[in-house]
C-alpha cells in the first residue's frame, strides 16, 4: 500500500474567508505579526497504486476551480 | 405538473419544496421525493434539487452528493432536456456535478445567513423564468452560509456573454460576496437553474411573500418532454 498526503489549498486569488476570520482572531489573542493566514485542508489516505491519485483529487478531493492540490507520497 | 424532490442523507428543505410544487400545481399532490439511491425517474417531468447539508456537506458542499446514483439519473434526465431546479445545497451539488458552471465559497464574512432579500431577475432564457420578467425584483428568503459565487473570469465572462445568469442579488443587497452579485445561473440550455435564495420557502401568505411560486409554475407548460 501506498501511504499518501494530498494537501488542498484554496486558488491564489481567491478571498479565503476562513484564513480571514483566523487572522482577524489573532491580535485579539496577543498574536502579532503574522498575516496571510490561508485555511487548506489534508486528506491522508492508503492507496494500492498512485495511478489514479491524480483523477481522484480533480473529481472528488478538490474543485479544480477554486482549490489548488498537491499529492505528495509518505511511503511506500 | 410532477415533480421529484430528491432527499440526500442531510437534506432539509425537501418537504418545503415538495409543498410547494403542490401548491404551485393547484393543490393536487402528484410529485414525491426521490431517495437517494434511486435511479428510475420514469413519470417525473421536472427536478427540484434541494436545501440541506448533503451528506454532511463534508470535503465542500455538494461534493459527495454529486456522486450519488440519484445525481447521474439526474445529469440523465438534464442532458434530454428535463428541468431541473437547484436551490442552495442543490445549487452546489449541481455546480459540484458540472450541470451548472462556477463554484460556491464560503460567504465573504464567514456568517451564515437568514433573512428576507430582494432579487432582480436576470436575462437568462430558462423555463424557470417563464412567469417572470428580465429586470422584475422578486422577494424571497436568502438562507446560507457558502453562497459566495465564483467563476474564474473567463468563465465568469462566458455566463454574462451568454445571459445565463438567472437572478442578482437587488443592488446594495449581496449578503456574501458573489461576483457580479449573482444568485443564480441556467446551464446554457436554461433547462437547469441553480440559486442560492430559497424560493421553496416563499410560496404563502403567512412568510410575507408568495413570489417564489413563480418558479415553481414556470416549466408547467413546456412539461413532459423529458424521461
Amino acid at each position: 500500500m501506498i501511504q499518501a498526503r494530498v494537501l488542498i489549498r484554496p486558488k491564489e486569488g481567491i478571498l479565503d474567508a476562513q484564513g480571514k476570520a483566523v487572522e482577524g482572531a489573532l491580535p485579539a489573542l496577543g498574536f502579532e505579526g503574522i498575516e496571510h493566514v490561508r485555511v487548506g485542508r489534508i486528506v491522508e489516505l492508503q492507496a494500492a497504486s498512485a495511478d489514479r491519485l491524480e483523477e481522484l483529487c480533480e473529481k472528488l478531493l478538490a474543485n479544480p476551480l477554486i482549490e489548488d492540490f498537491e499529492i505528495e507520497t509518505v511511503s511506500e | 405538473m410532477k415533480w421529484g424532490v430528491l432527499q440526500f442523507p442531510g437534506s432539509c428543505d425537501e418537504r418545503d419544496a415538495l409543498n410547494a410544487c403542490q401548491i404551485a400545481g393547484g393543490g393536487v399532490n402528484e410529485s414525491r421525493l426521490v431517495w437517494h439511491e434511486e435511479t428510475d425517474l420514469s413519470g417525473l417531468e421536472g427536478i427540484v434539487v434541494p436545501g440541506g447539508f448533503s451528506y454532511g456537506d463534508y470535503l465542500r458542499a455538494g461534493a459527495i452528493a454529486r456522486f450519488s446514483p440519484a445525481m447521474t439519473a439526474v445529469a440523465e434526465f438534464a442532458a434530454a432536456g428535463g428541468p431541473v431546479l437547484g436551490i442552495c445545497n442543490g445549487f452546489q451539488v449541481l455546480c459540484e456535478s458540472g450541470l451548472l458552471p462556477g463554484a460556491l465559497l464560503t460567504n465573504e464574512r464567514t456568517r451564515f445567513i437568514c433573512r428576507q432579500g430582494e432579487l432582480v431577475v436576470g436575462e437568462a432564457d430558462s423555463p424557470f423564468l417563464a412567469g417572470l420578467e428580465a429586470g422584475q425584483r422578486i422577494s424571497i428568503p436568502f438562507k446560507h452560509q457558502s453562497g459566495r459565487f465564483f467563476a474564474p473570469p473567463d468563465l465568469l465572462e462566458e455566463i454574462e456573454a451568454k445571459n445565463q445568469v438567472a437572478f442578482r442579488y437587488a443592488p446594495g443587497q449581496n449578503p456574501n460576496g458573489s461576483l457580479n452579485d449573482i444568485a443564480g445561473v441556467t446551464n446554457e440550455a436554461g433547462n437547469v437553474l441553480g440559486l442560492m435564495p430559497h424560493p421553496e420557502h416563499a410560496v404563502e401568505a403567512f412568510g410575507g411573500s408568495t413570489d417564489g411560486l413563480a418558479l415553481f409554475r414556470g416549466p408547467a407548460p413546456a412539461a413532459g418532454a423529458a424521461a
